[in-house]
């Protein structure tokens, strides 16, 4: 006999759906509300008006580091999505190695390892060559931590994938590379997509790693919120965020799209 | 040749270029961490007196490491300030990991019970915060918790306090944050390793006798511990060196270790501190790291 409650949810169940989602959700909504208040204390409601937005676009020094900021997760996203696929490819397909135990430890632990320490150990690294601090130092920094999640990403696409569809096109006369290129490289480019665009977000988002690894002058959006916030709650800061919300929502509704229209079944290709 | 044994060789040489790159800017900098953190602070620019110059050749490097000091870890372990610190850190990751399981855990079963286009709605609902800004989260929170923020009216406008409460720079706003900002790091595996459940093993405990209760801390919650070291390590590791989320939350009087890590190095100015600090918070977090690369890779190999 089948119990009643197996397969229903309970009341708990959804009790605590929604609590978690109206926690996940709540602070945002509200703070995207704020950013249209026209009134100059933030907590005071003094109507809609879209006067913090227009205060943004004249802010040259917010301006310049939205657009670095830009700059620094296109480039870093691109090359991480290039170093993390091949990295994935050899971890899922290239069996034993040398050295594979170290190449997965270094690949899985800036995933975990605290930001302070990656971003001190980078720095000491561009001082001791003394390379000049700025837009190329932050790249190769957000490179490192990202190429990590795209490698993830894309190697548990890998592992789910059928693997005799290779071995067919080999047996069918593809060398390697090419049944590569033709059958895999298709099946895996919706995680390809999402792993670009994870690390695109995550690249946006960083305060610690570019705090660390940037020169004066060239400072990141995150770095510039991050020393506004410290002085306290200020409009056009709500503008500013709900901006970059808005920017990455649509990031997300394309990777949503791009896993549709490649025709991605089966699995999601979610991170992590 | 099997064609499983052709493909290895290319995809092998596929590691050499990521392998470098980790190489160069993963490994090598640690040894920049650990040379500086052995060397001597020096009011210059760089701030340290380097130990030696790969350029002045052997018998130099061995007069370094005659030189070689312990003085910046010594100092470490002497003074209050940092031993506090990281008590502090590895309390506050304890905690927080705690709470994050207690209120994580009823979410994820809540979606594993879902029917299947729900359940893929609810991950997504998940993982969207998980993508937006970091930094973004954690001011929305500073808008609503400040003085005359709306917590403090949605309490006055109800009578429940007839004075504003200071939320802002307390351990309690510090932890709201952090469980806010992990809450999805603890969600995903554990929603992971509970919807891959069989429900007829449920259906056999109940069959047998069980009670739902007495069925879920008999079957369900013993399978899905995998899931809940995977949340545990996922949140507990990045928390111990959490910067930001202490820093515009909590107040000043105790500092957790990577602030006293960032204060060092952008206050003071003393990069062999600092360096000091960062091996140290290393060592600290070297069990649960291996635990977690173990893990990892436990449930990769399952996979492929």
């Amino acid at each position: 006999m089948k119990g009643p409650a197996l397969n229903q949810l309970s009341r708990f169940n959804i009790g605590s759906l929604a609590f978690g989602l109206a926690f996940l959700y709540l602070p945002i909504v509200i703070l995207v509300i704020y950013s249209f208040n026209a009134s100059r204390l933030v907590t005071v409601w003094g109507g809609w008006s879209l006067r913090w937005y227009r205060e943004f676009f004249n802010d040259d020094a917010m301006l310049d580091a939205a657009w670095m900021s830009v700059r620094v997760a296109l480039a870093s996203a691109t090359l991480s999505t290039l170093l993390g696929t091949l990295a994935a490819v050899a971890l899922s397909r290239g069996e034993r190695f040398r050295g594979r135990v170290l190449f997965s430890g270094m690949l899985y632990a800036p995933l975990v390892m605290p930001e302070v320490i990656t971003g001190l150990s980078l720095l000491l690294l561009f001082v001791a060559v003394n390379a000049e601090r700025g837009f190329l130092t932050v790249t190769i920094a957000h490179t490192t931590l990202t190429l990590c999640f795209v490698a993830v990403v894309v190697q548990s696409r890998l592992g789910s994938l059928d693997r005799s569809l290779e071995e067919a096109a080999m047996d069918l006369g593809c060398d390697p590379v090419r049944a590569f290129i033709a059958v895999t490289l298709p099946l895996i480019l919706p995680a390809i997509a999402a792993g670009w665009m994870l690390a695109f977000t995550l690249s946006l988002d960083d305060l610690v790693i570019a705090s660390f690894t940037t020169g004066p002058g060239s400072s990141t959006l995150p770095i510039r919120i991050y020393s506004e916030v410290r002085l306290g709650v200020k409009p056009e800061i709500n503008a500013i965020c709900t901006l970059v919300i808005a920017a990455i929502a649509a990031v997300i509704v394309l990777a949503s799209l791009v896993s549709k229209l490649s025709g991605a079944r089966g699995e999601s290709a979610a991170p992590l | 040749m099997t064609g499983r044994g052709l493909f290895a060789r290319p995809a092998r040489l596929a590691a050499v270029a990521p392998y470098l790159w980790m190489v160069l800017f993963f490994l090598v900098p640690f040894g920049f961490v650990l040379k500086i953190s052995l060397s001597q602070t020096a009011i210059a620019q760089p701030p340290y007196t380097p130990l030696f110059e790969l350029t002045q050749g052997l018998s130099a490097i061995q007069t370094a490491f005659a030189k070689l000091s312990l003085e910046n870890y010594r100092l470490l372990i002497a003074d209050d300030l940092y031993v506090l610190s990281y008590l502090r850190s590895l309390v506050v990751a304890a905690v927080s990991t705690s709470i994050l399981l207690l209120i994580g855990y009823p979410i994820a079963y809540g979606m594993a019970r879902l029917k299947p286009p729900w359940r893929s709605l609810a991950m997504l609902l998940v993982i969207v915060p998980f993508w937006t800004s970091f930094l973004i989260r954690i001011y929305a929170w500073i808008n609503i918790l400040q003085h005359d923020g709306l917590l403090n009216q949605i309490l006055l406008a109800l009578h429940l306090v007839s004075v504003p409460v200071v939320w802002l720079s307390t351990d309690s706003a510090m932890y709201l944050g952090i469980v806010y900002s992990y809450l999805p790091f603890m969600i995903l595996p554990l929603y992971a390793t509970l919807a891959k459940m069989e429900p007829s093993l449920l259906e056999a405990a109940n069959d047998l006798g069980a009670a739902p209760r007495q069925a879920f801390w008999l079957v369900t919650f013993p399978l899905s511990l995998p899931g809940v070291a995977a949340g545990v390590l996922l949140c507990f590791i990045p928390i111990v060196g959490e910067f930001v989320i202490p820093d515009l939350l909590a107040g000043s009087d105790q500092l957790m270790i990577g602030q006293t890590l960032w204060l060092e190095f952008f206050t003071n100015k003393d990069w062999p501190v600092a360096s000091a600090a960062a091996v140290l918070l290393l060592l600290l977090l070297v069990l649960p790291l291996v635990l977690y690369d173990r893990l990892q890779r436990r449930q990769l190999e399952r996979m492929g």
